[in-house]
């Protein structure tokens, strides 16, 4: 650390105060000066990229033909494709088989029922583990029916259970795709990019056109934010994999495509895995947005309950999809190890239902359960009047909060606006748009060469010329501040939750929970608390960015070399000036990975703080929405991915400037 | 099982004969798609429409659709009917559709939107001049926050509903600053918040809305709007400005698929006529959102005790 400050040479430190100047004098200056176009791009020179995005969506969704198959035949043959599981999978959980289509519907094979569905994930967490695991997902599934979201949850689940095999699916045979053709992963790198921070706002009206209205719209839009990490893991993976072992493959004598299947992958499947985890995560997290053209489940309950201001029902609804992430994510971890012990479990002797004892029982609750539920309505729908509600505790504890503490948050809030959101703010703002674009290209070459600093450029230029500068600037303001606010708090929890491993499960089990509650449920309670405004924004782009900044640091200082910390104890070192002289320098290239991973999610979060009234980009893209204007909320989406790029490129460049210094990665 | 056969059986033949109308006298069986969104007014009136169309036997299904978002689905004739259009909020997205051509509206729902702006009952002590809203002006310091400060904090609709808050403050001289909350959501969160600590608040509140129910509270009346009163700034109070009124009511409209009419004629012409008023839809939501009850009930009972006018509409 202390090396690297050594090297900043005075014109940085003059560059740096320089800016400081322009960004609280800017305005002064270029008045003085008369030269206002420096301050704000002259309105006359914008060019209108999104007419021209408009009109060529309306071409795309209108008038583009393959030979005499038009554009949205082809989307709506796939529609058609993803529907069919889908409808298989929403009849078996929650609807059942029905005859006929709307109101004159008759029910043929009804749904399964609760009690067969809970055995089924019981067996399969044994099969997949042990007992404990299979308790965990019993009690999972039993927590959704008692609390009464059973019928919400079935839909989202089977949702879930056709996003994920598409997105990781798909997502590693692309990754591997990337793998084998070096160029096709330069040319992908970006695209996934822009997959990722592209708010989903801004393309759903052309999706909803392409796909038609309802479940599969919001699948396409599930899956298209949920499957980049999985191709991004899986190329990274199957790199990583030891060359020897490929060596020993080649020797071996497999062919290009055992190679691949025999041993590249199943030797990069504990990394491979944590892409399918991802995929999960962030297909649970698309809940509520996907409920909103048409998926229903438990992302509309969170919806309509807030809409009528029922906290405690949003927060019911919220913790189920939780519930629901912790099972499913729990069970495909364990059933990817055991998938990978090949032949390490005896093999039972014996006819078909000794071989199979969990399908076996499985199959006999799901007939017996059939069978009396005629009779026995109990057996087949979870009562109604024994359902529980933690509903009231909710609403309570914001309204007791809200009458006795109002005042306390309000110093805090004012405290953080007066000291770090207004300062950044009037900064931002301040600073003209050339000198801005100056700096980043100056800091693009400093720390990636040429190519950087010619990407920097030109980002940062097309925002301008879009005529977004200002939103940008707000978006980077608000962005930022969330950012330092959760590195403050997040390096910290995260380096506690590295040192001690009891901190570590309680620290792991809160974030796990922030990063799948969705935003929605805390968004309206953090408004009654802190009212509309910058603030409450903040507050809820910290709560759900924490996570990276948190996982990261204690990735990185559990993973500094043992030796080391060795070498610093026998040299005397207090526990203190271990963390302050060596694990924390040398965390330093995670932790930076982790605040890379913190802006991405704050980005991410705009659109959903537009909902509580920001001024930034995001609201940009959800004015358009309302407005059905195409064009304008992918440039604004585009906006915002480019300021997310250039902040991911700037970072990964530092950090692995890091990682160079302390001779963790080879020069290249 | 028998039964299921002979539906196929009486399908066929229906098919063969070239007779569409196997069920009832209607034109079509496929389902007539009903868009819900996410507040209970929409839901209660959606199902009620439903309900009367399934008794003129048409086959309807509801689908969860985002307000906005279900422009989409009308157009392409994924979804065929939106009951509650604002005038307020969705007049832009409704334009955009009607003029693809693909998007009809089907005229009034007879609800009114009211929108003003609204304080809760326990202000009128410390600010005795209200309702009327020349006493805003000597009150706006009591509606201040420390980030709004001298001036008063007015909590205003998301930026789309339009409103010209901004624009009425200068020109009435009220001394207010106006902030957008980004959504109906945030809007009542913060009413509700106020309501809980008896805090000074002052925001836009609509009806139909169940919020006027569950808090006790009152319009401001501002001068009553005219169309010359926003287009000319000579008229009104203030002679230099315009705006210098309170805001236009707006009906609340029915959306359909283009479609709709040729497919399903008889339905439209339900649809046409179909028509509530602000009263009962107010009753009907304060029983769905304060008392609890579900919608469903709510629907089933207004089809019971209102026969004679949904009977009119189909049989017109």
């Amino acid at each position: 650390m202390s090396s690297a400050i050594g090297k900043i040479s005075p014109v940085v430190w003059f560059l740096v105060a320089l800016t400081l100047v322009l960004g609280v004098y800017g305005d002064d200056i270029a008045g003085a000066l008369n030269v206002g176009w420096i301050m704000e791009y002259p309105s006359a020179l914008v060019i209108p990229f999104k007419t021209s995005i408009t009109a060529a969506m309306k071409w795309l969704v209108e008038d583009a033909h393959v030979g005499p198959v038009s554009f949205t035949d082809i989307t709506r043959a796939i529609a058609w494709l993803i529907e069919q599981p889908y409808n298989l999978a929403i009849s078996l959980l929650a609807t059942g088989f029905q005859q006929g289509q709307g109101s004159s519907a008759v029910t043929v094979v009804p749904a399964i029922s609760w009690i067969t569905v809970i055995a089924a994930v019981v067996a399969l967490g044994h099969y997949c583990r042990d007992w404990w695991l299979a308790m965990l997902t019993g009690a999972c599934f039993l927590y959704l029916a008692v609390l009464g979201q059973w019928d919400s949850a079935m839909v989202t689940l089977a949702s879930v259970m056709i996003a994920v095999p598409i997105g990781a699916g798909g997502g590693l045979l692309v990754g591997i795709w990337a793998y084998r053709h070096p160029t096709g992963e330069r040319f992908l790198s970006p695209v996934l990019d822009l997959m990722q921070t592209i708010p989903i706002f801004a393309y759903l009206v052309p999706i909803l056109f392409m796909f038609g209205f309802g479940p599969v719209s919001a699948l396409v839009a599930t899956i298209i934010y949920a499957t980049p990490p999985m191709i991004r893991i899986t190329t990274l993976a199957i790199k990583a994999v030891d060359p020897e072992i490929v060596d020993f493959g080649r020797m071996a004598g497999s062919t290009k495509r055992q190679l691949m299947w025999r041993v590249l992958v199943p030797s990069a499947r504990s990394s491979i895995m944590v892409g399918v985890n991802q995929v999960i995560m962030l297909t649970l997290n698309m809940v509520i947005i996907a409920s909103m053209i048409g998926a229903g489940g438990l992302g509309f309950d969170v919806l309509a309950a807030l809409r009528r201001l029922d906290i405690g029902a949003g927060f019911e609804a919220g913790i189920a999809i939780v519930v629901l992430a912790i099972a499913v994510d729990r069970l495909s971890q364990a059933f990817a190890v055991r998938v990978g012990q090949y032949s390490a479990t005896e093999t039972v002797q014996g006819n078909w239902l000794a071989r199979h004892k969990r399908t076996a029982v499985v199959l006999a609750i799901l007939l017996v359960t059939y069978a009396l539920g005629r009779f026995l309505p109990a057996l087949h729908e979870y009562p109604e009047a024994q359902t529980l509600t933690t509903g009231e505790f909710w609403d309570d504890l914001v309204r007791y909060l809200n009458v006795n503490y109002f005042d306390a948050f309000e110093g805090i809030k004012i405290f953080f606006l007066t000291w770090l959101m207004l300062p950044i703010k009037k900064f931002l703002l301040g600073v003209p748009w050339p000198w801005a674009i100056a700096m980043l290209v100056l800091l693009g070459w400093r720390t990636g060469g040429v190519r950087l600093a010619i990407l920097c450029g030109v980002l940062s230029s097309l925002i301008v010329v879009a005529g977004l500068w200002d939103k940008a600037m707000i978006t980077v303001y608000l962005c930022g501040a969330s950012v330092i606010v959760a590195t403050v708090i997040g390096v910290p929890l995260g380096v506690m939750a590295a040192l001690n491993k009891r901190a570590g499960h309680v620290i792991s089990a809160l974030i796990d929970t922030l990063q799948t509650l969705p935003s929605f449920v805390y968004l309206i309670p953090v408004v009654m608390l802190f009212r509309v405004g910058d603030f409450t924004a903040m507050v809820a782009i910290v709560l759900y960015a924490l996570a990276p900044a948190v996982r990261y640091a204690a990735h990185g200082v559990r993973s500094v070399d043992g030796e080391l910390i060795e070498a610093g104890r026998v040299s005397g070192c207090t526990n203190w000036q271990l963390l302050r002289m060596i694990r924390l320098p040398m965390a330093l290239p995670e932790i930076l990975l982790g605040i890379n991973q913190t802006i991405m999610l704050a980005l991410s979060m705009l659109v959903i703080t537009a909902l509580v009234g920001t001024r930034d980009l995001g609201q940009e893209v959800y004015i358009a929405l309302t407005k059905a204007d195409t064009g304008r909320g992918l440039v604004a989406g585009l906006a915002i991915a480019f300021i997310a790029i250039i902040a991911d490129r700037l970072i990964s460049a530092s950090a692995r400037g890091a990682r160079i210094r302390f001779g963790l990665e080879a020069k290249t | 099982m028998t039964k299921f056969f002979n539906g196929i059986g009486a399908g066929c033949l229906a098919m063969m004969m070239g007779v569409t109308s196997a069920v009832a006298e209607v034109e079509s069986t496929d389902p007539i798609r009903l868009t819900l969104h996410d507040w209970s007014g929409q839901l209660i009136n959606t199902k009620i429409m439903g309900s009367i169309l399934e008794e003129a036997g048409y086959n309807v299904e509801y689908v969860q659709a985002d307000y906005i978002a279900q422009f989409a689905g009308l157009k392409t004739g994924d979804l065929h009917l939106a009951m509650e259009i604002w005038e307020t909020t969705g007049r832009e997205a409704l334009d955009e559709a009607t003029d693809s051509g693909n998007v009809v509206n089907v005229g009034e729902t007879g609800l009114m939107a009211i929108e003003e702006w609204w304080y809760p009952l326990y202000m009128k002590e410390q600010c005795p001049g209200l309702p009327n809203w020349e006493a805003l002006r000597d009150c706006a310091a009591l509606f201040a926050t420390v980030e709004t400060a001298p001036m008063g904090r007015y909590v205003g609709g998301p930026v789309t509903w339009g409103g010209f808050d901004e624009e009425r403050v200068e020109a009435l001289d009220l001394g207010f600053e106006v902030v957008h909350a980004g959504t109906d959501a945030a809007l009542f969160a913060e009413l509700e918040s106020a309501y809980q600590r008896e805090a000074p608040v002052i925001l836009w509140v609509y009806v139909p809305h169940w919020a006027p129910a569950k808090f006790e509270g009152e319009f401001v009346e501002f001068p009553p709007f005219t169309p010359e009163c926003y287009a000319d700034p000579s008229v009104g109070v203030n002679p230099d400005l315009a705006y210098d009124c309170g805001k236009p009511r707006g009906p609340i409209w029915k959306a359909a698929w283009a479609g709709l009419e040729d497919k399903w004629p008889g339905a439209y012409q339900i649809v046409e006529a179909y028509t509530l008023n602000n009263e009962e839809m107010s009753a009907m939501v304060g029983q769905a959102d304060l008392d609890g009850v579900e919608i469903d009930t709510v629907v089933a009972e207004w089809m019971e005790t209102n026969q004679d006018r949904w009977s009119g509409w189909i049989a017109q």
